[in-house]
């Protein structure tokens, strides 16, 4: 066992801070880091929080945190911001709300730049849950840049996923809007003091009764106009995402908040449903890395001015880009033996 | 490109002026370095651990209330205890001439006044981390 690897494993935060480096600079060693404490994951509750910039994010996090810290919890939470495109420089804000929880040795706060693709964060991301969680942290918090796809992809990293939303940003569209409400386990509407909030909270409601199926159910029944089926599973097990209302700066709704994310895990604990969730992800997961992994595989036998050349007889519409890989695969990859 | 240098940017002590922290912050990262920026009123062990949280390797300091004499030493200090002697350190704001010398030889490796051009900065911290990208 490497030294760091059993320094992570001991809770020493600067262990972990360089792990997490390692990580997410993909380095050789983080490899053998992450194979090495692989066996001590999955003692962590991982918290997605997503959500548009300007709905409160990083307060909620906070306050969240220190929620779990009053019940003894220990909180390592994972900050993602942006990377500009075009220089791939960033500017990680995210500690600047999270003021209050300094000095507090229960908690640890990484930012990360999204920096190159999607998959790389997507991946990034996974392992440096892995490394907080062989740390010992009970709980997890990952708050994601707030727009697109790595929303997705945090809650594929998650097993609780909150979606945050916030009064007089445009809701009633945002949140028809496909993607995003599919992925909450809870929904937040945060900075409820403010004006329009009960619109936010009945938009939500609305959505979740049009789009959530096991919702669906419950309205039928309610309405008591038609009989359930006889397959219709039993509302225990059904996940309805409950919608809470919170103001994250003075810390109104956040003890509810943490009673629904307590609430989900434990639906999650039963009848095997967190089995199930992480063999989904795991499936998600590994497809993602060996597509990165053949891809990289490919390209390094490719040399780069073929590349080009290819690229430029696309551009110049002499060679269609179905063609063109088609044309490196057979090249390039081992074919699959006839009838394989 | 694949090892950003990490910068973390903090102003201790009580003043209240950050626009020339957030100056920095953005010409650092317009020079392709990732910033971890912690606001305002930053004791010196909260620099340092965050400085460790976040596996920086420089720290840069704004301070423009004159008390810099006071508050680089314990940063230095709570710096090294927390075994970040590695880490550089940088100083910003309104430094008297005379005092460049003394804080140098407290293990700030630059010390920056009005007038200083970003780029000047930038040159700095990269010539600091020499192969490392960004």
């Amino acid at each position: 066992m490497n030294d760091l690897l059993s320094a992570i494993l001991a809770g020493d935060r600067r262990a972990l801070a360089r792990g997490l480096t390692q990580v997410e600079n993909d380095s050789p060693q983080a490899a053998a880091l992450l194979d090495g404490l692989f066996p001590y994951t999955g003692r962590a509750w991982v918290i997605g929080m997503t959500g548009a910039p300007g709905t409160g994010k990083s307060s909620l996090v906070t306050a969240l945190a220190k929620a779990y810290r009053a019940q003894g919890q220990t909180v390592a939470i994972l900050a993602v911001d942006p990377t500009s495109p075009f220089t791939g420089g960033a500017i990680l804000g995210d500690r600047i709300r999270m003021r209050d929880l300094s000095g507090d040795k229960g908690v640890f706060i990484r930012s990360m730049a999204t920096r190159g693709s999607l998959g790389g964060l997507a991946r990034a991301t996974r392992d440096a849950i892995r490394l907080m969680d062989a740390a010992g942290f009970d709980r997890i918090l990952v708050e994601t840049v707030g727009a697109g796809q790595s929303e997705v992809d945090i809650a594929r990293a998650a097993y609780t996923t909150l979606v945050i939303e916030a009064p007089g940003l445009g809701d009633d569209v945002q949140a028809i809007k496909a993607g995003i409400l599919e992925i909450a386990d809870v929904l937040v509407v945060n900075k409820a003091d403010r004006p329009g909030a009960d619109n936010t909270v009945r938009a939500l409601r609305t959505m979740l009764e049009i789009g959530h199926p096991a919702s669906r159910q419950a309205m039928i029944r309610h309405h008591g106009q038609m009989v359930a089926a006889p397959e219709t599973p039993d509302e225990t097990n059904l996940w309805i995402p409950p919608v809470i209302r919170t103001v994250a700066i003075d810390g109104q709704g956040v003890d509810e908040l943490l009673e629904a994310v307590e609430n989900h895990r434990t639906h999650l604990a039963l009848e095997g449903r967190r089995t199930a969730l992480e063999r989904q992800q795991t499936e998600i997961e590994v497809y993602e890395r060996l597509r990165e992994a053949l891809i990289q595989r490919l390209l390094a036998e490719v040399p780069a001015d073929v590349i080009e050349a290819i690229l430029a007889r696309i551009v110049a519409r002499t060679l269609n880009p179905q063609a063109a890989v088609k044309a490196l695969l057979d090249q390039y990859s081992q074919k699959p033996k006839q009838g394989a | 490109m694949s090892e950003p240098i990490r910068v973390l940017i903090a102003k201790p002590g009580l003043d209240g002026h950050d626009r020339g922290a957030k100056v920095i912050a953005r010409a650092l990262r317009d020079a392709g370095m990732e910033v971890i920026y912690t606001g305002l009123r930053q004791t010196p062990e909260m620099i340092a651990e965050a400085a460790l949280q976040e596996d920086v390797d420089v720290v840069g300091l704004s301070i423009l209330s004159g008390a810099h004499m006071a508050l680089v030493p314990r940063i230095r200090e709570a710096l090294n205890t927390s075994d970040l002697s590695d880490v550089a350190l940088l100083v910003g704001g309104i430094i008297p001439d005379e005092d460049i010398a003394v804080l140098k030889a407290m293990g700030v490796s630059g010390v920056f006044g009005p007038g200083t051009s970003t780029e000047d900065i930038v040159l700095h911290i990269r010539s600091l981390m020499g192969a490392k990208a960004g």
